[in-house]
């Protein structure tokens, strides 16, 4: 009846059943005897890819799950490669990770931080995922970081903008390819001061919790070096849906520009609010009224309809990108999905590629020797051109794109003009950047 | 024994062997077979039954035996929380001080919050407490973040000063929280065949935690002052005009369920280190009314049940996806397959909760009483066959028996 | 000065939406005494029916466009709604810009007969049931209505603009002699408060007036007298329901080029209502408009910068404190009868 196996992840050995649920200490040292943490020891390797399922978020999650099953579907040799083609590592051989066939596991975020972390946490405990990837919000982003740090897996971040992921509250165990708020700020500036002149008086809106607090520093920075003033900055609640009344008195503050750090359901508000105003029919200071919306996406802009024609903001990745990464990309995603991607799910897909990559150049799918090769490595050909994950707080560098509404879309997806390629220089910060400071990364953990 | 009748002393025993027995129980599948999918036996999970049930005892505490409905009962759950989080960021990583804590600071919340509630009854008490819960959410969310965390949640960091005990371990990594040297986190597995089974130190503390939780409110309902409540509900008018002052019952009530909650969320942040803002929304104040109601308001045992059913759902079907799903009706052929797939595919993965919806409404519909009178009707049917059993054939032995 | 104004405007603004919503929560409690948490639902509905009215027109056949390409290089697939073919181009293009306004039409006798339905089918049941089964049955049936949308539509909001002839705001200010673009409110939005303002007004007239109203009334304050009187009440209420439905779509109809639709949002104007409904006072129709645009005037003011600078966080809290205070100091909210939903 009792035929013992080393499993999957248990290895304690004991025939006796009854004296197991006495629960002797000793017992508990049992899950020690792992090299880390759900060490592979079958054909295969379990991913977890962790997205909002429900909720607000939703679409973008389903997007980013996509992208996951055609990374999964490229690493196990299928489809066309997508970008393994193109990306300048050769390391990976279509073959799996290491030689075991990839599989996946998905959870809902439903962006909540409790349970994001609940169903991090089942993969973790109960499917034996080496890797937990994904999220559409830096509040679960930072929970589930953190969740990772401490039990010893490594956790690519899905979409999350926020500076404290990779400042405040950075951890050792956590890569961030996306960009941040600060890249956003650097590279919007320029282009606004270009478009719109150097002598701007700006009103921010700015979404009261972590993701907007930091936005809104880095906007106001960024465009105050540029010689911009800023007349006020609100804050207005997360529940918000109507934001008329937050709107309403920008004109009689004398501000010619407004900025809108939100972000999904509140962005799509308070930019449909905004336009319902005539705000950018009016003149202020002898200027025409402008709004800008540091963080684009492309469902956004879709939930937005025409009212983003014109307007300003920053991305990490857009389908329109001529690389040959980006046309990789788009084509294999497009031929499977019938739709180009959108920026959650290139990140989501390249991450994925990226802790690949690491396993196969360590060798190992130990954490730490992972966390080794990501840090301060540099790629190529994953879209945005030259990369560097910088070892100093596990944060992507590379070109950030400045967009703008597109004024005649020939399709529901090409509502996105790409204005500028930011080069990465100029979004490059010091790793003790105020913006970033109060965190440390720690040291890596392997769990057990 | 501890004072209990008989009927209650064998719930009691009923639920000490479940809930010990809980990493066999749960885990009916072995685990590398296609319905290991429902297998819901692992630490995270089994924990959050238990936690959510000790929620949802208390909360019937109030609900079932006074019927003041309360809109706000998670605001004590997250005050509990993050006064946990905070006394492992300043004191220490073991568990005893930051329950502790977490007991009275959301018992003072709820005397504070109970004493203005309590002035209305009927619905203006439910908005009442609604009111004062959002409150609390919203700023802890946004312009408490200093002391919340805000978006991102109270967490631990590498340089908390934490008085009795290191800011970091030996290897730079934040210690976790234990009790006395055994830590929350520690397994062990148990290999039998396919089957793996996993004991969590965590999971065995709270679910101590909870024996101790129902056996408290057990004897809260044999109580004079448990009747006392009961009278609250049936007739508080009548019980005013009696000269009798049913405020500080109902006070008393509305503490001990909220310092139940405030268990609950110190357990929650000691079996997880971190407090986030979403746990005192309306949502999850909303929650545990559907677990207390689904399982059965007013029954000791009913609440345990709905909490279970509610977070089941929640973290089994959440997970499952159309792979999983062909691989499970992989035996059939390719068009039925398919055709399998594509009908069952609305109900799981991200239709989650449009399956809870579905069995919410079947429930209410069709059992009044909850989950538990589910169980009597299955009981009764059980009993009703068997003496019709008896009576007719009473020459064959009931397989039953 | 004419900052207050401006938030005056928006408070009613917001305030005729709350209104209406608790309009149609009160209408059904009033009259049928059900805790109904699936009104905020039968709101979103009713915005989803501008979203399909417009669905519906555009809908298109593909023509293939092989001067130009799409993103995989394959010839464009170009969509021609079919209304350019039935009306040609420009008609069929001012038929699409007015689907909002059309969708009024459209939305009421939907409405109605999703409330009808959801009586019959499903809230009768309920009357003799204690509340708390009523909202648990409630809440239920609105996840799976917002989960069918979800379903069908996605979780991203879609844009439904209004006509283009709506679009700009008026010049308030420089009609009362400030300065220009002092106060400006868009068009929309001061028709959506003149429809909220006609359908409250209708409400009230049609209970006011009518024989039907009267007996509705009647029936609202003493069921079984009236039901005694052999009137078969039950029927009328049936209709109320359906009433109540369509006022909750209507709102939500004309909402949506406010706020792009999404199926989350009865949700978020759920717990928003249902305190209107009670800071009005439970069963009070006056009550419950009353308070919607109180709320909504004090949640503008508490939005203003000036505001936010002397209490941080105001903005965030504003509708519970108003109604905690108003709860302690008015048993019944402002306009409650005793004995409603006190026990």
């Amino acid at each position: 009846m009792s035929k013992l196996d080393v499993s999957r992840r248990g290895l304690l050995r004991t025939g006796a059943v009854a004296g197991a649920g006495l629960a002797l200490p000793t017992i508990f040292t049992a899950q020690s005897a792992h090299a880390f943490t759900n060490e592979p020891t079958g054909g295969t390797v379990t991913l977890g890819f962790n997205v909002p399922q429900t909720g607000p978020y939703a679409d973008e999650g389903a997007d980013e799950l996509r992208a996951y099953e055609l990374a999964v579907e490229h690493l196990n040799g299928g489809g066309d490669g997508g970008m393994m083609n193109t990306f300048s590592s050769k390391a990976l051989q279509g073959n799996g990770i290491l030689g075991k066939k990839v599989q996946y596991v998905t959870g809902d975020t439903q962006t909540k931080s409790d349970a994001a972390r609940a169903s991090a946490k089942s993969m973790i405990e109960k499917d034996g995922a080496i890797m937990i990837t994904g999220g559409s919000s830096s509040g679960v982003a930072v929970a589930v970081q953190a969740l990772c740090q401490e039990a010893g897996v490594i956790f690519m971040a899905g979409l999350t903008h926020s500076n404290d992921t990779t400042g405040k509250d950075k951890r050792a165990n956590g890569f961030r390819h996306f960009f941040n708020s600060y890249m956003s700020g650097a590279a919007l500036a320029p282009v606004l001061a270009g478009a719109y002149g150097t002598d701007r008086k700006a009103y921010h809106l700015t979404a009261d919790y972590n993701w907007g607090y930091t936005t809104e520093e880095a906007v106001k920075s960024s465009t105050e070096a540029m010689g911009w003033d800023t007349v006020a900055a609100v804050k207005t609640p997360l529940t918000q849906t109507d934001f008329s009344s937050y709107i309403a008195p920008v004109l009689q503050s004398g501000a010619d520009t407004l900025v809108l750090n939100h972000y999904g359901g509140n962005m799509v508000n308070s930019l449909t609010n905004a336009v319902q105003f005539g705000l950018r029919d009016k003149q202020v200071n002898g200027k025409d009224f402008q709004i800008v919306v540091p963080l684009y996406s492309r469902l956004m802009a879709k939930g937005a309809g025409a009212n983003v024609k014109g307007i300003f903001g920053s991305t990490n990745w857009h389908w329109t990108l001529q690389d040959e990464g980006s046309k990789a990309f788009v084509r294999s995603f497009g031929t499977k999905y019938g739709f180009p991607p959108s920026q959650a799910a290139h990140t989501t897909y390249v991450q994925t590629l990226l802790y690949a990559d690491a396993v196969e150049r360590a060798g190992s799918f130990a954490p730490c020797a992972v966390a080794e090769a990501l840090e301060d490595y540099e790629f190529d050909g994953l879209g945005n051109g030259k990369t560097l994950y910088r070892g100093a707080d596990h944060q992507c560098f590379k070109d950030v794109l400045v967009v703008k509404g597109k004024e005649n879309p020939t399709s529901e997806f090409d509502l996105l003009e790409i204005v500028e390629v930011t080069p990465v220089d100029q979004v490059t910060y010091a790793p003790d950047h105020p913006q970033f400071s109060g965190g440390a990364l720690g040291t890596c953990n392997n769990g057990a | 024994m501890f004072n209990l009748n008989k009927k209650d002393l064998s719930l009691l025993i009923i639920v000490a062997v479940l809930t010990l027995f809980a990493p066999f129980i749960l885990n009916p599948f072995p685990a590398g077979s296609a319905m290991a999918q429902f297998n819901a036996g692992y630490p995270d999970l089994m924990q959050r039954f238990v936690i959510f049930g000790i929620f949802a005892i208390g909360f019937n505490i109030l609900f079932g035996l006074t019927g003041y409905l309360s809109f706000g009962h998670a605001a004590f759950l997250g005050v509990g929380s993050y006064a946990a989080v905070w006394m492992f960021k300043l004191l220490s990583m073991n568990v005893i001080p930051a329950i502790l804590l977490a007991v009275i600071v959301s018992g003072l919340f709820s005397l504070l919050i109970g004493f203005v509630s309590l002035r209305r009854s009927g619905i203006y008490f439910s908005i009442l407490t609604l009111a004062f819960a959002q409150m609390m959410f919203a700023l802890a969310y946004s312009v408490l973040t200093p002391i919340t965390g805000g978006e991102t949640g109270l967490q631990l960091a590498l340089n908390d000063p934490r008085i009795l005990g290191v800011s970091q371990t030996a290897e730079g990594n934040i210690p976790v929280p234990g009790l006395f040297g055994l830590e929350m986190r520690d397994s062990a597995d148990l290999v039998i065949g396919g089957w793996v089974f996993t004991f969590n130190v965590g999971y065995y503390f709270c679910a101590l935690v909870l024996l101790a939780s129902f056996y408290l409110s057990i004897r809260i309902f044999r109580s004079p002052f448990g009747m006392m409540l009961r009278a609250v509900k049936s007739n508080q008018q009548r019980m005013n005009y009696t000269g009798l002052n049913t405020r500080p019952y109902t006070l008393a009530a509305f503490v001990i369920s909220g310092m139940y909650a405030g268990l609950a969320g110190g357990l929650m942040a000691s079996m997880d280190p971190l407090a986030g803002a979403e746990r005192m929304q309306w949502t999850a104040s909303g929650e545990v009314v559907l677990m207390t109601i689904l399982g059965g308001a007013g029954t000791l045992i009913g609440p345990v049940l709905g909490a279970g059913f509610i977070k089941y759902f929640e973290n089994i079907f959440s997970k499952i996806n159309d792979n999983v799903l062909h691989s499970w009706f992989s035996f059939l052929p390719d068009g039925l397959e398919d055709a399998v797939v594509f009908i069952i595919h609305p109900f799981i993965g991200k239709g989650w909760h449009l399956t809870l919806g579905i069995l919410f409404m079947l429930v209410v519909i069709f059992l009044p009483g909850g989950l538990v009178e589910g169980g009597q009707r299955i009981r009764g049917w059980l009993k009703n066959r068997k003496t019709k059993d008896n009576g007719s054939a009473s020459h064959e032995t009931n397989p039953a028996e | 000065m004419d900052a207050i104004i401006l938030q005056i405007l928006n408070g009613l603004d917001k305030g005729s939406a709350y209104a209406l919503i608790a309009l149609g929560l009160t209408l059904i409690f009033g009259t049928l005494g059900v805790v109904n948490f699936a009104h905020g639902a039968l709101f979103m509905i009713g915005a989803f029916c501008a979203v399909t009215l417009s669905r519906i027109l555009t809908l298109s056949h593909t023509i293939i466009d092989e001067t130009q390409k799409d993103f995989l290089g394959n010839p464009l697939k170009v969509e021609v709604p079919y209304v350019h073919d039935l009306f040609g181009q420009a008609t069929g293009d001012a038929i699409i810009d007015w689907a909002v306004p059309l969708s009024v039409l459209f939305a009421i006798p939907i409405m109605i007969l999703v409330g009808v339905v959801m009586e019959r089918g499903l809230i009768k049941h309920f009357y003799k049931r204690p509340h708390a089964d009523q909202i648990l049955v409630t809440f239920g049936l609105a996840i799976v209505l917002q989960e069918v949308i979800k379903y069908f539509y996605g979780a991203n909001p879609i844009p439904t603009p209004a006509p283009a002839a709506f679009k700009g705001s008026l010049d308030f200010g420089a009609m009362l002699g400030f300065d220009p673009n002092l106060i400006i409110y868009p068009y929309w939005r001061i028709i959506y408060f003149g429809f909220a303002a006609v359908i409250i007004g209708g409400v009230f007239a049609f209970l006011q007036f009518t024989t039907f109203g009267m007996v509705v009334r009647a029936g609202m304050a003493d069921r079984e007298t009236v039901g005694l009187l052999g009137i078969n009440i039950d029927k009328r209420f049936t209709i109320m329901f359906g009433i109540a439905a369509a006022v909750a779509g209507l709102a939500g109809v004309m909402y949506t080029p406010i706020n792009s639709p999404n199926y989350h949002m009865g949700m978020d104007f759920l717990v928003l209502s249902f305190v209107v409904v009670v800071v009005g006072g439970m069963g009070s129709l006056p009550g419950a408009v009353l308070a919607g645009f109180l709320l909504g005037v004090l949640e503008s003011f508490a939005s203003m910068r000036e505001v936010i600078d002397i209490i941080p966080g105001i903005n965030q809290i504003i509708i519970y404190l108003v109604a905690i205070i108003i709860l302690l100091t008015r048993p019944r909210g402002l306009m409650g009868r005793k004995g409603v939903m006190e026990d």
